[in-house]
């Protein structure tokens, strides 16, 4: 029996989770024992036509990272949907939208204005900007049409399972991929990590107080960070009590509080109201002008709570202009 | 859509007569929710709090077969207790009920009837998608302490402590100060019947002292309030007095023999008119009738350089104690009657009349104390310059009062105490009395009568606000006198009155600390910064914390005779919700989902009822479903979403919010 065959495609992402990938290190070699990767763009030559040559439900599982914000990665994912018997959204950009989704606070038009004109080292005099078509002599170049609004991969298309993570663990990876390869897969829609907030695991938990009667917010690049205690309890903005573990705590390990990467849990629907929520509740003072001035240490609110989850928060995206408008 | 699957909704729209059918279509609202998923049937009627229309719900749930009912009427505040009283009495868990309110919510704010009636649908295609969520659900039966707290023992919460007390109830009654009595054991007489105040006020207070079921501390603050109605804990910080209560008979010999053979510090109770000893009792009446040391001002405390004179004094009895420390006492009481009284508005900011820089102008209520027997010159009215009595005294109304650069609102007694101040001026010293005024506002019962009375007893009325008061003379009648100007609106003309001393009608505001006090009792302040009651006219000293009544000036100025009224109304609600033992509580209480909970600790510290405790074991949070007042504030904090609360389940909220959302 030949073996099942797996494939690896990214879409809006900044290649961190095929790093994911190699990470397994000497891990990937069972992988590639177990299975025939058939797709992999980042890291082995495939043509889009080698997969469009395949018969649908040929790929037993295509783990695709990176947010959908293109025509050609729309094209891409419906492609190898159709191709794959399960579908993994892997990362937090495929799965929630993740950093690109952050683009969904502003336009296209503001996108390209920033990335094209406006930033300090641009230079571009005459204002160029890339086109969806070019024609060159008898040759039209065309390239794929970016989109006012970034989506996660579940908002575009079916997906079966999701991996949490910016990048995901090896380990998780590897655990998906066993479960594929023994049969022991959870319901469709599970997210493949643990169900429990990341402060279960975290090994800082008993020294969180029970009232952290929060007095100032610190950002890590400016205050020496106390290795063993919590890090809400010293100040530094923890996305922890919102987030799902199973990430091995590996920003609280590394001394930096976590960003909330892995997003909520099963019963939350909105992963930035609930941490602004308890956050919030825990400012130490009943005081409107010294709570104000408190919080004006969270200096960018939504890229604190709505980091990796804006696109499929209730918030989704800044409100677009009415047509004609 | 009828009878979809296993839930059957009975929808009902109430014409509330026209208060809703006039703004709201009644019949386009009930036959869309008809068409609604899960809805069997949908009625209109006129009434349907009337028996007939709470029948008509009975009856369809027993011939139709529903199993989820909707009125779509008033607010719930009214009848959600009717309508789930209806669905239970035809065998229905009254929780499968869902009221929708399209009458405050639609009716009644509205003038657009398109626009209202679609709102209507709206809210009612909510409530038909939140209903399919519902559980059944069985109240709480809550035991009540039968205990009362009264914050404040002036009149008010001498009188509410006294009913309660008749009653067999026991009253915590705590009071800032030494001694009980508050503004009224200032006063000298009282309008319109002329009773000396404290002849009248003085058996209330000795009936306090007296009383078994009265624990009355003194010097006490309250400085924490947690639970809830039927179940509040309560600290109180009682402040050392330096002698021993139980000890002291108020013999005021330790007085007597005080190194300081004069007062030498400003007298409180007689607004600093006066001076007292570092020992001292506030008044001869004062309850209880113990000494007190001041340790601020006693050398022993301050320097331990005393030679104890006064301690030799007391002699065997030891009530003197140095080494008294503040002291915590945590009660446990069913009710709460806030009578944390007023203060007397400071007319020093109003520069215009000189307070503070004339010397003989005065607030009233220095003038009450100069003109009582027990204040500062024994009752003889003279004036702060030159000891000589005045011969004419101007009384400026409403300083403070209706006026926008204090407070805008009347203070409801001045007119009349400055009407029973000009006769008391009257009568003890034959001066002309000028009352400076806008309007006159006798409106209580004898009141006009004792106006006239005035008029009759030749006390001068201007109509007009007092403008200003002066020392600076323009002509030789004005010279060495103060000069009150005043435009004269029925003469239409200004005149300057030259006088010797004026008397500023003070307003009455809220306590310096009813902010403070409002944040710890969970009620509200109105605008003017007085208490607010739950509704003006049906609940009166009831507040939005269930269980917390108000009484006397806390919550608006007033006058003793209503302070009274009042008082006892408060200590009849009391008595009302202790005397039941037992209440039902909604069950709509909160719980955590242990599997889900990450032991974050979140929900902790924010808990108002200390219902949320930690299993250190387990690493989890465990809410006491008994203490548990159903706020959702843990549910809202819970990051994981690991708690979940009955009645407001996030299926049922979500649902809720997305039917509203569902615009056609």
């Amino acid at each position: 029996m030949s073996k099942p065959k797996v494939a690896f495609y990214w879409c809006a992402s900044c290649g961190g989770c095929e790093e994911a990938v190699v990470d397994l290190a000497e891990g990937v070699l069972q992988v590639v024992d177990a299975v025939d990767i058939c797709f992999w763009p980042c890291a082995l030559d495939f043509k889009k036509s080698d997969v469009e040559a395949m018969a649908d439900g040929e790929i037993t599982a295509c783990f695709i990272n990176g947010a959908i914000r293109s025509s050609e990665q729309l094209e891409m994912a419906e492609l190898v949907r159709r191709k794959s018997k399960v579908l993994v959204a892997f990362g937090s950009c495929a799965q929630q939208g993740g950093i690109p989704g952050l683009a969904n606070l502003f336009d296209l038009k503001g996108v390209m204005e920033t990335a094209y004109e406006t930033t300090a080292s641009t230079v571009n005099p005459d204002k160029t900007r890339p086109k969806t078509s070019h024609r060159e002599g008898n040759h039209e170049l065309t390239l794929p049409e970016l989109w006012d609004t970034v989506h996660a991969v579940s908002q575009r298309i079916d997906v079966d399972y999701f991996i949490p993570g910016c990048p995901p663990t090896p380990k998780l990876l590897a655990d998906a991929v066993n479960a594929l390869l023994e049969g022991k897969l959870p319901p469709k829609g599970s997210i493949l990590s643990p169900n429990m907030a990341l402060c279960e695991q975290c090994p800082r938990k008993d020294s969180k107080p029970s009232d952290l009667a929060i007095k100032e917010f610190k950002r890590p690049h400016a205050h020496m960070i106390d290795p063993e205690k919590c890090l809400l309890a010293q100040g530094f903005l923890c996305m922890g009590p919102a987030t799902r573990g199973g990430c091995e705590s590996l920003c609280i390990n590394g001394n930096m509080p976590c960003t909330g990467c892995f997003g909520p849990t099963d019963q939350v629907r909105d992963q930035g109201a609930k941490a602004l929520s308890a956050i919030a509740s825990a400012v130490g003072s009943n005081d409107e002008g010294e709570i104000e001035n408190i919080l004006k240490g969270i200096v960018d609110p939504v890229g604190t709570f709505y980091r990796y989850g804006l696109a499929t928060s209730m918030l989704h995206r800044k409100k677009m202009p009415a047509k004609g408008a | 859509m009828r009878g979809n699957g296993d839930v059957r909704i009975g929808v009902y729209v109430c014409h509330c007569g026209s208060n809703i059918a006039a703004t709201v279509d009644v019949e386009a609202v009930t036959r869309y929710a008809e068409e609604l998923p899960n809805v069997a049937l949908a009625r209109e009627y006129k009434y349907m709090c009337s028996d007939p229309g709470q029948e008509l719900i009975r009856k369809d749930i027993d011939e139709n077969k529903l199993n989820r009912v909707i009125v779509a009427a008033c607010s719930p505040l009214l009848h959600e207790h009717t309508f789930r009283h209806a669905t239970e009495a035809a065998g229905l868990n009254a929780y499968y009920f869902q009221m929708v309110n399209i009458r405050e919510h639609c009716s009644w704010v509205h003038d657009d009837r398109e626009r209202a009636t679609t709102k209507a649908k709206d809210l009612i295609r909510a409530a038909t998608m939140r209903i399919v969520h519902h559980e059944a659900l069985e109240p709480r039966k809550v035991a009540i302490r039968p205990e009362v707290l009264v914050v404040g023992g002036g009149v008010a919460g001498i009188q509410a402590a006294l009913t309660l007390a008749a009653a067999g109830k026991h009253v915590y009654l705590v009071e800032k100060d030494a001694t009980i009595g508050g503004h009224m054991a200032k006063f000298d007489k009282t309008f319109p019947t002329l009773d000396c105040s404290m002849c009248i006020l003085a058996p209330k207070m000795t009936a306090v002292k007296a009383s078994k079921n009265i624990t009355l501390w003194t010097c006490s603050d309250v400085t924490r309030v947690e639970g809830y109605v039927g179940n509040f804990k309560v600290t109180v910080r009682r402040r050392p007095r330096y002698v021993i209560e139980d000890l002291c008979v108020g013999c005021s010999r330790c007085i007597d023999e005080c190194l300081f053979k004069e007062g030498k510090f400003p007298d409180e109770w007689n607004l600093g008119l006066s001076k007292r000893k570092p020992v001292y009792i506030p008044f001869p009446q004062a309850v209880p009738p113990v000494a007190l040391i001041d340790p601020a001002a006693c050398i022993q405390l301050k320097t331990v350089k005393c030679k104890m004179t006064f301690v030799e004094a007391c002699g065997e009895r030891k009530a003197i104690d140095f080494d008294q420390k503040a002291e915590e006492k945590v009660i446990e009481v069913g009710a709460i009657i806030v009578a944390t009284g007023f203060r007397a508005y400071d007319p020093t900011p109003l520069n215009r009349y000189g307070y503070g820089r004339l010397k003989d102008v005065y607030t009233a209520l220095e003038v009450e104390r100069l003109l009582n027997a027990s204040g500062p010159t024994g009752g003889n009215l003279v004036r702060r310059s030159d000891n000589a009595k005045p011969k004419s005294v101007a009384i400026l109304h409403c300083v403070g009062s209706r006026d926008e650069n204090a407070h805008i609102y009347c203070s409801r007694v001045c007119c009349m105490y400055s009407l029973k101040l000009a006769h008391l001026i009257k009568e003890k010293t034959g001066a002309e009395v000028f009352n400076c005024y806008i309007d006159i506002r006798a409106f209580g019962k004898g009141y006009e009568e004792f106006y006239r009375r005035l008029m009759s007893e030749g006390v001068q009325f201007i109509r007009g606000k007092g403008a200003e008061v002066t020392d600076v003379a323009e002509e030789l009648r004005e010279r060495g006198k103060l000069v009150v100007s005043v435009e004269d609106t029925l003469l239409s003309r200004i005149r300057r009155i030259p006088v010797d001393m004026v008397v500023l009608a003070q307003a009455l505001e809220a306590g310096a600390d009813a902010a403070e006090v409002r944040r710890m009792f969970n009620i509200s302040c109105s605008a003017d910064g007085f208490f607010l009651e739950k509704h003006p006219k049906l609940a009166p000293v009831n507040t939005v914390a269930d269980g917390v009544f108000l009484a006397g000036c806390c919550q608006g100025a007033k006058d003793i005779p209503d302070t009274v009224a009042q008082a006892g109304a408060a200590a009849g609600e009391a008595l009302a919700l202790i005397d039941a033992q037992f209440m039902m509580m909604e069950p709509n209480t909160a719980s955590v989902t242990e599997d889900l909970c990450s032991g974050c600790r979140t929900c902790l510290p924010l808990c108002p009822y200390q219902a949320i405790t930690r299993d250190e074991q387990k690493n989890k949070a465990v809410i006491n479903e008994v203490l548990c007042k159903g706020c959702g504030t843990c549910v809202a904090s819970c990051p994981s979403a690991a708690i979940s609360q009955k009645l407001f389940t996030d299926a049922q909220i979500f649902s809720e919010i997305q039917g509203v959302m569902m615009h056609e």
